[in-house]
């Protein structure tokens, strides 16, 4: 298939009820860090970019938020015409001006803080990084406790970012400011939220 | 004349056009990731009048689903007028089913009160906001106190409160008591009566605020502490009613007041009218609360008007900021 | 038994078909087709489409029908309206100068390149009401001649000249302008988002203030310039075409405030500017946006900050009659709640009040009660 046509197929069938349904799962799995909502394959973008990923960028994103790819994800013509023809996202400079992030292979990402942090007065304004990861059990297991939990939550997601909790510690550490994580495996999505304090547990 | 008011009356799913959706969607997400943190939200103009609601409905508009259930409160009752007209649109823009019983509601939009029915995980408490700024009685101007947020500098507010002890003998306010959200951000929880400010700590519901004129969205996600602010030796207290309702009987819920005649006769009655009637019609069963079977958690049953805990909390009225974090 | 009010829905929808009824009025009398509406109540057209935020006259004229001529209540409608619709781009900034002007009047010169223009105006008309309209008279044609081809050039432009007039300000090279029906406002704002807020401010309370300016609370001696009044070009640049297409005129009031300045520490001895551009005819409007403007230029200027005028957070929270109106009404939604809770309070105090200051009247007041 040319990428003419690839980027205009593969985009939501229903763009209101499919951008609803994708945004609610998002949403619970924000509200409830660590547990894993099921997400079907509501989009088919160009490989690599996730169905699950690239569902999120589709009900999320448009021209007014900036989006950062990550090398694997930037090296594709395809991807960069199927995310702009079907949101109008532009691409961000740098990812300090991103609003969102797309990370095709988290293992190899840069560091957290080279993200958007927001500022005192305004914590929102700052990067919410979307983490392809291949699952979520497969990894060193992370023990979840803080808002949204009852009392702790666990998931192992598989190919985090190196020195993760370290990395981690240190964006509670900016709290209110921070950066927001949406993990998306092909089946499903979990959240990290700034909020989201991390025990590492020994496997 | 060219313009056909027919033609033009076509709208989208939920009124909201699905830009504005992703905008208000995505300052949800971060009100959930910053609780109690008013995120500013480009709030569009809405086809009822801003201080009506405007702010809830944007919220529900943008969350709800042609599977969700949606329940519409105004002082607790489905049937106030701002309530019947409020459930009306969504049933004319986005076709939903509606209910006014709590528990099965998946969405519940509400000015000014919170269900005495627990509520569940899944449920999502969307609440209108006049002015979603604590400190705004204190300090008029945005400019100081987003200054005042960002340096977590609340001591106007508890200078405030210290005031009214000192001149009052009791801290006077009785409505959209100032909270404390997850030991950072100061909170409006809106104007519910303070009597409805334990049952915001650690639901198991998501909590949205939407202050549509004041363009801001925050969040509260389940399992969150907030604790209203108080003093040592002037803990935090709900309010009492020295009489059940007049209807159900029920204790230990929030009351209006009905004037019968005008010699000064009136009587008590639920402020939430589906938790009213629910019992009405199963006056014996425990789930409703009230009088002594078993419910209103962890009351202390033989002194029945003196520890106000809502129905059915496990958990009393916490008291003191910051005495139970963690 | 008390029983609890129902049937709301019922209640609305009646409360409803009476207001269409009230609408309609008596029936023997003609109903107003919105032409009538767009031609002979064109000024208020004008201020909704202005505060509205709207350039549609048939649209705002169904507002006003709608509204039973509450103008506040025409706006909100168009606005609820504007907001669903969807963005197809930005125009070009409009260019004044080439205005096909209908009228232009300066206080500032006797006579001017383009000369001065009275056109439809109010003023010098006595007012006296007219029996004759109430009769429905004819009205003679208009007396037209054709436009010359004279360039008719800004007030400002001729004061520049002289170096004696700040320039036109300049934004910074990489500044979008903004969107305040696309963005949230923050405080303090850049000038243009500024200039947006009081185009669609409420045209009474920018009056109020703006007049407040001449009483002394901000005084910042204005002269009108120019005041021009007529048709401007829309166009858009389409990323596919080399040149920009034109969509149309609009009608819009322009006012330049030219104001004296002493000079501060940040700004020489000049005349600065007030600026002020509403949609349609209304004189009114763009003259108290232009003195408000001036007045909130203050920091920039280096001026102190006196007045309610020039205070910024002030005036743009509360220039929009849309929120205001809405939010002074929403005081008759039902409050019960909040009401029971201060009830109770108050209550409780009075209690103790009198307990301390009259003992014995309220024991007694007590036994009464039991």
């Amino acid at each position: 298939m040319d990428i003419a046509a690839q980027s205009i197929e593969g985009g939501f069938v229903d763009p209101v009820f499919d951008a609803q349904t994708v945004f609610r799962t998002v949403m619970d799995a924000m509200a409830r860090p660590g547990s894993v909502q099921p997400l079907p394959a509501f989009a088919r973008p160009p490989a690599p970019l996730s169905a699950t990923a690239g569902a999120i960028a589709l009900a999320l994103c448009d021209n007014d938020t900036p989006l950062w790819l990550d090398p694997a994800l930037q090296a594709s013509t395809a991807i960069k015409s199927w995310l702009g023809f079907h949101t109008g996202v532009p691409l961000a400079n740098t990812p300090a001006d991103a609003h969102f992030a797309l990370i095709a292979t988290p293992a190899e990402m840069m560091a957290l803080d080279g993200f958007s942090q927001g500022t005192q007065d305004y914590p929102d304004r700052s990067t919410t990084l979307i983490l392809q990861v291949g699952d979520l059990v497969s990894g060193s297991p992370l023990l979840l406790e803080g808002p949204g939990i009852e009392t702790s939550a666990t998931i192992a997601p598989a190919q985090m970012p190196r020195h993760f909790v370290e990395q981690w510690k240190q964006n509670i550490k900016r709290f209110p400011r921070g950066v927001d994580i949406i993990l998306a495996t092909a089946d499903g999505i979990a959240c990290l939220p700034r909020t989201t304090r991390i025990k590492t547990m020994e496997a | 004349m060219t313009a056909q008011p027919k033609d033009i009356a076509t709208y989208n799913f939920a009124y909201l056009d699905e830009q504005t959706k992703r905008m208000i969607r995505r300052a949800i997400l971060k009100g959930i990731a910053i609780p109690g943190y008013q995120v500013p939200f480009a709030s569009r103009e809405m086809p009822m009048p801003y201080g009506w609601g405007t702010g809830g409905v944007q919220v529900t508009a943008s969350i709800i689903g042609p599977g969700d259930v949606l329940k519409v409160i105004d002082q607790g009752a489905d049937d106030t007028t701002n309530a019947v007209s409020i459930r009306a649109f969504f049933k004319k823009v986005a076709n939903v089913a509606v209910t006014t019983d709590t528990a099965s509601a998946t969405i519940i939009q509400t000015r000014h009160r919170i269900p005495e029915h627990p509520l569940t995980a899944g449920q999502v408490l969307v609440y209108q906001v006049p002015i979603p700024e604590p400190l705004r009685f204190l300090e008029p101007r945005e400019t100081e106190t987003r200054k005042m947020h960002a340096l977590e500098e609340y001591g106007l507010m508890h200078v405030k409160l210290y005031e009214d002890i000192a001149k009052h003998g009791r801290i006077a306010t009785t409505y959209a008591y100032p909270v404390k959200v997850e030991g950072r951000y100061v909170m409006d929880p809106s104007p519910t009566p303070k009597f409805d400010n334990p049952k915001m700590h650690r639901s198991p519901a998501l909590q949205l605020f939407g202050a549509g004129r004041e363009k801001r969205i925050y969040a509260v996600p389940p399992f969150t502490e907030v604790v209203s602010l108080d003093f040592e030796d002037h803990p935090f207290e709900v309010q009492t009613f020295d009489q059940p309702c007049a209807l159900c009987a029920a204790e230990n819920v929030y009351l209006d007041e009905v004037i019968l005649d005008d010699h000064g006769g009136h009587m008590f009655v639920c402020s939430d009218t589906d938790h009213c009637e629910k019992r009405r019609n199963a006056p014996t069963s425990p789930l409703w609360g009230g009088r002594a079977e078993g419910a209103g958690g962890g009351l202390d049953q033989s002194t029945p008007h003196s520890t106000p805990t809502p129905a059915l909390r496990a958990d009393p009225p916490h008291k003191g900021e910051g005495k139970e974090k963690q | 038994m008390y029983v609890a009010v129902k049937g709301g829905e019922a209640a609305i929808a009646n409360a409803h078909s009476l207001l269409a009824d009230r609408r309609r009025g008596d029936r023997s009398v003609p109903a107003l087709r919105l032409d009538q509406i767009v031609e002979q109540l064109a000024l208020g057209v004008d201020r909704v489409m202005s505060e509205g935020s709207l350039y549609d006259r048939e649209l705002a004229a169904l507002a006003i029908a709608q509204a039973r001529g509450d103008l506040i209540e025409a706006i909100f409608l168009v606005r609820a309206y504007r907001t669903t619709l969807p963005r197809f781009g930005y125009t070009k900034p409009i260019d004044t100068d080439n205005m096909l002007v209908e009228r232009r009047v300066s206080a500032t010169y006797k006579d001017l390149p383009g000369g001065q223009l009275l056109g439809p105006t109010f003023d010098y008309t006595h007012r006296l009401l007219d029996p004759e309209l109430a009769a429905g008279g004819d009205v003679a044609e208009p007396l037209q001649r054709e436009t010359e081809a004279q360039a008719m050039p800004r007030v400002s432009a001729i004061l520049a000249r002289e170096g004696l007039i700040e320039p036109d300000g300049e934004m910074p090279q990489d500044h979008i302008p903004g969107d305040i029906t696309r963005e949230p406002l923050e405080f303090p704002m850049a000038r243009d988002i500024r200039l947006q807020a009081l185009s669609r401010g409420d045209e009474g309370f920018l009056l109020a203030l703006g007049y407040s300016t001449q009483r002394g609370y901000a005084r910042n001696h204005p002269f009108v310039g120019e005041i021009r009044i007529g048709e401007v070009e829309l166009e858009l640049d389409v990323p596919e075409l080399p040149f920009a297409v034109p969509l149309g005129t609009v009608r819009v009031t322009e006012c330049q405030m030219v104001n004296q300045f002493k000079g501060s520490a940040k700004a020489p001895p000049q005349f600065t500017r007030g600026y002020g551009l509403v949609f349609g005819q209304s004189e009114r409007k763009a003259m108290a946006m232009a003195l408000c403007d001036r007045a909130l230029r203050a920091t920039e200027l280096g001026e102190d900050v006196t007045a309610a005028a020039q205070d910024e957070e002030f005036v743009i929270s509360h220039s929009d009659n849309v929120q205001a109106t809405g939010f002074v009404e929403h005081l008759k939604l039902p409050h019960y709640v909040d009401f029971q809770a201060e009830l109770d309070l108050v209550r409780r105090m009075r209690a103790e009040y009198d307990a301390r200051e009259n003992p014995v009247k309220a024991e007694e007041k007590r036994e009464a009660a039991e």
